[in-house]
C-alpha cells in the first residue's frame, strides 16, 4: 500500500504565473521523502495539493496507480499532520482520535479498537480522556499523529510538523518520527524548511526552489553531489564559502582553476563540458577548510570574529575573497583572537566546482 | 506628610471600594425600588420609606391574573425564543460563509450589515409595517419574530463572523481531511468552539426581543397576543384617575427575574465569550 506518483502536476492561481511548475516526483511504498525548500518556495502548497486541499490546476496524481485529482481529502486515503497540531479543542483525545473513523460510520467497537490501538502505538493510553490544552506540546504533535495513523491511510503528509516545539523536544520527536515510520512501515511525504530534519530523517530529500526540483537523491548524495550552486548552499550549516575563479585547463579527471588571486589550484573535476577561460565558482564547505602554518596556506586572511560554542569553533575569516567572509568549522577548541592572520588550506579533495549559472561539474 | 506603603494601599482600597458601592448602588437600586413597591398596597405606595414594611402578594395575583400579565409572559417567551433560535441558525451559517468562503463583495456586504445594525428602530417601522401587512403577519406573533430577527441578525452575524475568523484555518482542513462535510464542520467542529460567543450573542438577541416595545406596540392589537412590555403598559387600575403602581412594579419584577436568571446561569460562558478572542491562548 502507499505509492505516490506525482505526474508533471503544476499549481497556478488564476491567470498568474505558476506557483508550482510541472513537478515529477515518485514516493515508493514505505518510503519517507522529505521536502526541503526556503520558505515561499511552494513546498506546503505541493503537500497540500497532495492532501486535496488546493486544487492541482495541471497534471495528474496518482495513489497506488489511480488517478486521485478528483478525490476529496479523505477519499484519497492520506492522514495528515499539521505544524499547529490543528486538535479540536473541544474534544478528548479518544475523540479527536474517533472523529475520523465516525464520518467514515464504522461501527463504534470497531471505532474503539482502532483508536486504542493506535493510542497504543504512540504511548497515549493515560491521556486519552485529557482535552489537548491539558497537553505538553510534544504530547499535542503525538496525538496530531495518532489522529493521522489511526485511519490506516496509504500516505503520510506531514506539514513542518515539528516547527512548534522547542529544541531538545523536537529532537526527541524527530526520534520518535523515525521509529515510527520504521514500525508502520508508513509511506511518508513530510515538508520543512529544516535541513537537519531533512537529513537525519529522509529515505530522499527533495530540494524546492521558486516551485521547482532542484535535486532528488538521498541525504549524502545531496551533501556531496550537490546538482547545482543552490543545493549546495542550502544543505549544509553554515553554509558552503563560494570563491570567484576561472578555468585554466580543463580536464576528466583533474582541473586547474585560477583563483580570484592568482593562486592555482588543481581540482579532481571533471570539466569536459566547460572552456577555458569560462568563470567558476569553487566551493568549500566550512567544515572541511584547515588551519594551517601561514607558510604552508593556499590561503591566509584576518579572523573577523570567532564563535565558541564549546563543541566546535567557527571562525570567520576576511580572506579578501569577495565580499563575504570565509566560515571555517573546527572541531577542537581554539584560542584565537579577532585581527590574527592564519592560513587555510583547501583540499582538493573536498572542494566543488559550478558553472556561473549554478550548475555543478561532477565531483571525481 | 508621607504616608506608609500600607496606608497609601489602604487608601487604594478605600476608593474602589467606595467607587464600587456607588456603582452597584447606582444600578440596583431601581430594581431594589420596583420589588419595594411590588410588595405594598394603598397609601404605603407614597411613603418614602426605603426599607420594606410588610409583604403583600396580592399585587403579583393582580398582575399575573387579573392583568393577564402570565399570558403575555408565555407570548415573551415565544418570541424571544424562537427569535434566538432562527437568529442564532442563520447567523454560524451566515458568518461561516462571511469569515471562511471567499466570494466576490465579501468585504461590502459586512461592511453593510455592520452599517444596518446602526439603524435606528423609528426609521424602519413604516417599511417594516408594510413588510409585515405584505406577508399577513399583522397581529401575530410571527411579526414579532420576523421584525426582532431582523434587527438581532447583524449584530449576531458580525459578531460571530469576528469569532469564526479567529478560528485557525487548520481546524477546519484537519476536519476536511478527516472526511467531515461543511455542514458537519460547522455543527461538530465550529459550533462547540464558538459556544462562549452564541451564547453571548444569543442571550443578547434575547434581551432585546424580550424588552421590545415599538413594534410590540405596533404590529399587535389582540389583548392575548401582547407581550409583557406592552401589556404592562396597558395596566388599568380600579379607576382611570389610579395607577395601579403596586402591580405594574410586580409584573415588572416578574418580567425581569427570567432574565436574570438566564444571565446567571450563562454568566462564566459569557464572561469567557466576551474576552475570548481578545488576546492570544
Amino acid at each position: 500500500m502507499g505509492q505516490l506518483v506525482l505526474d508533471k502536476i503544476s499549481k497556478r492561481y488564476g491567470t498568474s504565473s505558476e506557483v508550482i511548475k510541472p513537478l515529477d516526483l515518485t514516493v515508493n511504498n514505505g518510503e519517507f521523502v522529505v521536502v526541503v525548500g526556503p520558505s515561499g518556495c511552494g513546498k506546503s502548497t505541493l503537500l497540500r495539493m497532495v492532501a486535496g486541499l488546493e486544487e492541482i490546476s495541471d497534471g495528474e496524481m496518482r495513489i497506488d496507480g489511480v488517478c486521485v485529482n478528483d478525490d476529496s481529502p479523505s477519499e484519497r486515503g492520506i492522514g495528515m499532520v499539521f505544524q499547529s497540531y490543528a486538535l479540536y479543542p473541544h474534544m478528548t483525545v479518544y475523540q479527536n482520535m474517533a472523529f475520523a473513523l465516525e464520518m467514515a460510520k464504522l461501527p463504534p467497537t470497531e471505532i474503539d479498537k482502532k483508536v486504542q490501538a493506535s493510542a497504543r502505538i504512540l504511548q497515549l493510553e493515560h491521556l486519552l480522556d485529557r482535552r489537548p490544552k491539558d497537553l505538553s506540546g510534544g504530547q499535542r504533535q503525538r496525538v496530531a499523529i495518532g489522529r493521522a495513523i489511526v485511519r490506516e491511510p496509504s500516505l503520510f503528509l506531514f506539514d513542518e510538523p515539528l516547527s512548534n516545539l522547542d529544541a531538545s523536544l523536537r529532537v526527541q520527536m524527530r526520534m520518535e518520527i523515525a521509529a515510527l515510520h520504521k514500525r508502520i512501515n508508513a509511506t511518508i511525504l513530510y515538508v520543512t524548511h529544516d535541513q537537519v530534519e531533512a537529513m537525519t530523517l529522509a529515505d530522499r530529500i527533495v530540494v524546492l526552489n521558486q516551485g521547482q526540483i532542484e535535486q532528488v537523491g538521498s541525504p549524502l548524495e545531496l551533501y556531496d553531489h550537490p546538482a547545482n550552486l543552490f543545493v549546495a548552499q542550502f544543505i549544509g550549516s553554515p553554509k558552503m564559502n563560494l570563491i570567484a575563479g576561472t578555468i585554466a585547463e580543463t580536464g576528466e579527471r583533474e582541473t586547474v582553476v585560477d583563483l580570484e588571486n592568482r593562486q592555482r589550484i588543481v581540482l579532481p573535476v571533471d570539466t569536459l563540458g566547460g572552456k577555458i577561460g569560462d568563470s567558476v565558482w569553487l566551493g568549500i564547505r566550512p567544515e572541511h577548510v584547515q588551519l594551517i602554518d601561514l607558510a604552508a596556506a593556499d590561503v591566509e586572511g584576518e579572523v573577523l570574529f570567532v564563535e565558541q560554542m564549546g563543541n566546535e569553533t567557527l571562525l570567520y575569516v576576511n580572506s579578501g575573497y569577495g565580499s563575504e567572509p570565509l566560515v571555517i568549522r573546527l572541531t577542537s577548541r581554539l584560542e584565537i583572537a579577532p585581527d590574527q592572520r592564519v592560513g587555510l588550506r583547501l583540499p582538493t579533495e573536498s572542494c566543488y566546482l559550478f558553472e556561473v549559472d549554478g550548475r555543478a561539474f561532477g565531483r571525481i | 506628610m508621607k504616608t506608609t506603603r500600607r496606608q497609601r494601599k489602604f487608601g487604594h482600597q478605600l476608593v474602589i471600594y467606595s467607587g464600587a458601592t456607588v456603582a452597584v448602588m447606582f444600578c440596583v437600586f431601581p430594581f431594589y425600588y420596583a420589588i419595594l413597591t411590588s410588595l405594598r398596597t394603598g397609601q404605603e405606595l407614597f411613603l418614602p420609606a426605603y426599607l420594606p414594611n410588610g409583604y403583600h402578594w396580592h399585587n403579583y395575583v393582580v398582575a399575573l391574573v387579573d392583568n393577564g400579565i402570565a399570558r403575555s409572559l408565555l407570548n415573551s417567551v415565544l418570541v424571544a425564543t424562537i427569535t434566538v433560535g432562527i437568529c442564532l441558525l442563520v447567523s454560524v451559517t451566515a458568518s461561516f460563509a462571511l469569515a471562511r468562503v471567499p466570494f466576490r463583495g465579501r468585504k461590502f456586504l459586512l461592511f453593510t450589515i455592520l452599517c444596518v445594525s446602526m439603524f435606528p428602530q423609528v426609521a424602519v417601522l413604516t417599511g417594516m409595517f408594510e413588510l409585515v401587512r405584505f406577508l399577513g403577519l399583522y397581529d401575530s406573533l410571527g411579526a414579532l419574530v420576523l421584525s426582532y430577527t431582523t434587527f438581532s441578525l447583524p449584530f449576531t452575524v458580525w459578531v460571530l463572523t469576528t469569532f469564526m475568523k479567529s478560528i485557525p484555518v487548520e481546524l477546519e482542513e484537519a476536519a476536511i481531511v478527516d472526511g467531515a462535510k461543511t455542514w458537519t464542520i460547522i455543527r461538530r467542529v465550529f459550533a462547540p468552539i464558538l459556544a462562549p460567543a452564541l451564547v453571548t450573542t444569543g442571550l443578547l438577541a434575547f434581551i432585546g426581543a424580550w424588552n421590545e416595545f415599538m413594534f410590540a406596540l405596533t404590529f399587535i392589537i389582540s389583548g392575548d397576543k401582547r407581550t409583557v412590555p406592552v401589556a404592562i403598559s396597558m395596566f388599568s387600575g380600579a379607576s382611570t384617575f389610579e395607577l395601579p403602581w403596586g402591580s405594574i412594579m410586580a409584573a415588572s419584577v416578574v418580567v425581569t427575574l427570567p432574565i436574570i436568571v438566564l444571565v446567571l446561569i450563562f454568566q462564566k460562558r459569557i464572561v469567557s465569550g466576551l474576552t475570548s478572542g481578545a488576546i492570544k491562548g
